[in-house]
């Protein structure tokens, strides 16, 4: 039971971030590597923050923003100054090491006495006694929902609808007369700002921060997505948000799959890095290709 | 009306591979003109759209649109004026969105892009109405992604969307040539229908003598990065393909091809 309870809060924790790798893997075409900075951002924020005393509410918000800002400079290096997209990721991702190290302060920095928005006076008067153990993954649950249903919403407005077209097309986002290095930036800002609400979550699960957290933090992004796209391609009434949400559930219960048969907690990134492999190679995606 | 004015463009310069393409080049397109322009490969047909639309940047010059340079402004800032169907006819259409959502796109331009519903619902009809007299049947497949139409179809959608709204100038590179010979012509007498039903200044470059002799108010010829036969009005009416094709057979064996 704990076991499904951990793949189920880790999977939609690491959801939100596949949304947003889906953003600018699937979108936009862009093999974004700053996730692997801006999900270690999110959590430093959180903790500095929760550390500070500001309500554990406050810090999704911001981690947000703050993961939208991180994602802007991605776009601007790429955009305005002419990097090539996954060099533009890989400095992002570099600098924010140190920037990480700076917000949180040390490598490592535990909340255990703080409260969170798991563990805080209005959670626990709300929340009765018999759901207690349930508490957590229910409040993920809500969290991941009104983050999908908002992308959902915004896939479908005029903005949004740009950002689609931007990935598949960008000679007729010219066309229609909108700077598309602009709606690459957007699209970006939204992508890391997800990216970076789900280090916060994952932050206040964990109870603490980890530096080394985000460290393959694409990887699993990109396995989620391609798990999830290529699974339900056929199934029409999932949306393709759902469906990687889905994937991302789909993927821990790989990787605890592999724990539980007794594979060293050491080989945890190896063990990442197979299997998705193993993914690409069975869905054969060719867009995965190139990002390789 | 537009006016490219002592336009220079090198290309490669500094390198032995330099190209020099336009020498002072200078071309006058009047309001509600439909001119056609024809050449050889490398004669600087497709280079000038470029330059019109600030796809390619040039080394001097002005572009001058009733009067004002637009030089300095950026290609997506021209392009609110220009509407562009390309020879690729993936080129000017979303594969992966909708044909409604295409045309909601398209409707669109002009007016920001905001968080407003992408689609307004009470156009549909509108659209059905603009896709049934291309007789291709779209008009029922609204809901379809437009990457699982034909390159006829989506070329028809291209043309469609290029001039839904308001434009200055409609911009047509060889917009007929992937297509097959049946399609080509249904493309280009929609083309026809819809420059003058809009009444829109057009410039198309095409590689079928025929069609820029039978459409259009005017014809080019370019060679070598200049205008080498320039027929308009009733000059255009009599001139026919094998006269052209002598003028273009005589050229290139200057060339040595």
């Amino acid at each position: 039971m704990a076991l499904i309870l951990s793949v189920l809060e880790q999977g939609m924790i690491y959801g939100i971030l596949a949304l947003g790798v889906y953003i600018t893997y699937k979108i936009l075409d862009f093999p974004d590597l700053t996730v692997d900075g801006s999900f270690p951002f999110g959590a430093a924020v959180t903790v500095r923050l929760i550390s500070l005393g500001v309500p554990a509410v406050m810090t999704l918000p911001v981690a947000f923003l703050g993961g939208a800002l991180v994602g802007i400079c991605t776009g601007l290096i790429h955009v305005k100054l002419k990097v090539r997209d996954l060099l533009s990721g890989i400095i992002m991702m570099t600098g924010l090491y140190t920037i990480n190290l700076w917000i949180a302060g040390t490598g490592y920095v535990p909340i255990f006495n703080k409260s969170t928005i798991f563990d805080n006076s209005v959670v626990n008067a709300v929340c009765p006694a018999a759901l207690s153990r349930f508490k957590t993954v229910i409040i993920i649950f809500v969290i991941t929902m009104v983050a999908k249903y908002l992308l959902d919403w915004y896939m479908n407005t005029k903005s949004g609808f740009l950002l689609r077209a931007v990935g598949d097309n960008d000679v007729i986002v010219t066309s229609l007369g909108v700077d598309k290095g602009l709606v690459k930036i957007v699209g970006l800002s939204i992508a890391n700002g997800l990216v970076a609400l789900s280090g916060c979550i994952f932050a206040q699960q964990q109870r603490s921060f980890e530096i080394s957290s985000g460290t393959g933090a694409v990887v699993i992004g990109l396995a989620s997505v391609i798990i999830g796209t290529s699974l339900f391609k056929k199934v029409t009434f999932l949306r393709v948000t759902s469906s990687v949400l889905i994937g991302s559930i789909l993927y821990k219960a790989c990787v605890a799959l592999a724990m539980f048969a007794g594979i060293d907690a050491n080989a945890i990134k190896l063990i990442t890095a197979v299997l998705f492999l193993i993914i690409l190679v069975i869905s054969m995606d060719r867009k995965g290709k190139k990002v390789c | 009306m537009l006016e490219l004015k002592g336009i220079y463009k090198n290309y490669n310069p500094g390198s032995v591979n330099e190209l020099c393409l336009f020498k002072d080049f200078n071309f006058t397109v009047q309001d509600g003109e439909f001119v056609s322009v024809v050449g050889s490969n490398g004669s600087g047909k497709t280079s000038m759209l470029n330059i019109i639309c600030g796809s390619i940047d040039v080394d001097a010059g002005q572009i001058l649109v009733n009067g004002e340079d637009i030089l300095h402004q950026k290609d997506f800032i021209r392009q609110r004026r220009i509407g562009r169907v390309y020879q690729d006819p993936s080129k000017g259409t979303c594969p992966s969105m909708t044909i409604l959502e295409n045309m909601s796109l398209a409707d669109n331009k002009g007016k920001p892009y905001n968080l407003g519903r992408g689609v307004n619902k009470q156009r549909v009809e509108e659209y059905r109405d603009m896709l049934r007299p291309l007789n291709l049947g779209l008009e029922d497949k609204m809901g379809v992604q437009v990457g699982s139409l034909s390159g006829g179809q989506r070329q028809a959608l291209a043309l469609l969307m290029a001039t839904m709204n308001p434009i200055d100038f409609l911009i047509l590179d060889e917009h007929t040539a992937a297509l097959d010979p049946k399609t080509a012509e249904i493309i280009m007498e929609l083309t026809d229908l819809v420059v003058r039903e809009k009444k829109v200044t057009t410039i198309m470059v095409t590689h079928n003598l025929r069609y820029a002799v039978e459409y259009g108010s005017r014809l080019i010829m370019m060679h070598e990065g200049n205008v080498i036969l320039d027929k308009a009005g009733e000059e255009k009416t009599h001139v026919d393909t094998e006269q052209i094709m002598g003028i273009f057979n005589k050229i290139s064996v200057e060339c040595g091809n």
